[in-house]
């Protein structure tokens, strides 16, 4: 049950650690976090078995780990070694152009990226469980998870009000499965959590992103490539239970060091969220 | 006057909580303070990550006046990672996790292994006249230390051993399953007539 937490990217087995002692609900093992990939180029994939192993050994909260777009077979490794979540992303570098993992076909959850109403529905209808938008990762720039969260809800209260007959229009639009729409308009959510990635460096970050509709958030880089990541992580934490109460978030946010330096989003060659069909 | 029943909201399924809750026609008050313990009459500790809520308890230093308030008799549904929070002995939990210590039972966190463990089916509760849905999601399992606590359902493993998982003592109910993730209110319900 991670609703109202932070799972927190790690590579090494130390930083899960420092994530778990800071309250993260669960951990994300990749190779490089995202500002890394962006710095160093070149192809992005799943970690090191070993290095999954050894952070689920460190750690007693859940663990999850990325997978190429399309790339069945490392999602199949990630759970054959039980990790408990995976996640299809975007921040690797996409290993199929056209289909996206049938999630079906696996015991093991699946979290994906959508950056709009009609991509959390294909995701969904692929058999993804849970649903992060998908900000811009490594920028540490929060405006494109703003973005997203905001078409994705907003496209959500939009399909409550239409009627029947532009239901169909909408799932036209959206090239999403009509009964998912459906579903949408008569509970007025997605049918599974949606959470919130790419882009979140501050508490702030996380309290926005929070009182805008998510329902847990997703740290990257935002963490180990703040000057002081440990107390960092906690206040993220902190500001994510306390998303509502500004004199909370305040005080978490007293002396935390640097931020992790930000991108501006026209200054990308890659924009990773538009990986992903 | 409804009972005022608090449901811990610091991280994990409080909503889910809240809602079942109000669907019994409970007045539900989330609680996030120390300021938010005043005058309840019950509380729900949800399922969660029990780590992560412990540290908010701490850092928002309502570990310490809750503690006094079930020390004193406030009745308690635990769920999940709430049976981890009130068990005396937390088998395998950090060093620094602290817990309330309200039931004399030992718990195992992920009793019953991870994610890709997790489980439905169904439960035969005692009081209960049908079948009850258990959902095991990273479950706890629990061991009974003292007699007077109470099994009102348990889980048979592929050993022949039973592992309880849901217990009772005094005005303390604890679960390893998520009742509030069903549509079922029956166990909200079994609570609520205990107050």
């Amino acid at each position: 049950m991670l609703r109202g937490g932070v799972i927190m990217d790690v590579v090494t087995p130390t930083e899960a650690k420092i994530a778990e002692d800071a309250g993260a609900v669960a951990v994300m093992a990749l190779e490089r976090v995202p500002a890394d990939i962006r710095r160093d180029g070149g192809v992005a994939r799943m970690s090191d078995p070993a290095m999954v192993e050894g952070i689920q050994q460190a750690v007693t909260i859940p663990v999850m780990a990325k997978a190429r777009i399309g790339h069945f077979a490392e999602a199949q490794i990630l759970e054959s070694l039980g990790v408990d979540y995976v996640d299809e992303s975007e921040v690797l570098t996409p290993a199929d152009e056209a289909h996206h993992i049938d999630k079906w076909s696996f015991t093991v959850p699946f979290v994906c990226g959508a950056t709009n109403l009609g991509e959390a529905l294909r995701r969904i209808s692929e058999g993804a469980c849970m649903i992060r938008s998908k900000g811009e990762a490594g920028t540490g720039n929060i405006v494109e998870a703003v973005r997203h969260l905001r078409s994705i809800l907003g496209d959500i209260r939009k399909v409550t009000q239409a009627d029947q007959a532009e239901l169909f229009d909408w799932a036209k639009q959206l090239q999403a499965p009509l009964g998912l729409v459906q579903e949408v308009a008569e509970t007025g959510s997605l049918p599974v959590p949606m959470f919130c990635a790419g882009g979140i460096a501050t508490p702030a970050d996380a309290s926005l992103v929070m009182q805008l509709g998510a329902e847990a958030v997703f740290v990257g880089s935002g963490i180990f490539k703040s000057e002081d990541p440990a107390p960092r992580a906690k206040a993220i934490v902190e500001a994510t239970t306390h998303f509502r109460d500004p004199t909370m978030v305040a005080k978490v946010s007293r002396g935390l060091g640097d931020a992790m330096p930000g991108l501006e989003i026209g200054e990308l060659d890659t924009k990773l969220a538009e990986r992903g069909w | 006057m409804s009972p005022i029943v608090g449901v811990l909201a610091l991280q994990g399924a409080s909503r889910e909580h809240t809602q079942a809750l109000g669907k019994l026609g409970t007045t539900v008050r989330q609680v996030r303070l120390p300021e938010d313990l005043d005058g309840l009459d019950a509380i729900v500790i949800p399922g969660g990550e029990s780590t992560t809520i412990s540290m908010l308890l701490e850092s928002s230093k309502t570990f310490d006046p809750l503690s006094e308030l079930l020390a004193d008799g406030l009745p308690v549904l635990g769920t999940c990672a709430g049976m981890i929070l009130l068990a005396k002995e937390v088998l395998d939990g950090r060093p620094d996790q602290r817990s309330f210590a309200r039931i004399d039972i030992a718990v195992r966190r992920n009793a019953f292994g991870r994610q890709i463990a997790s489980f439905e089916m169904d439960l035969h509760i005692k009081d209960l006249k049908d079948p009850f849905p258990g959902v095991f999601i990273r479950a706890p399992g629990a061991q009974i230390l003292d007699p007077s606590v109470e099994t009102l359902a348990s889980v048979q493993r592929e050993t022949g051993e039973e592992t309880p998982v849901f217990c009772r003592q005094e005005n303390v109910m604890v679960t390893s399953f998520h009742p509030e993730l069903t549509d079922d209110l029956r166990l909200h319900q079994m609570f609520l007539e205990h107050l």
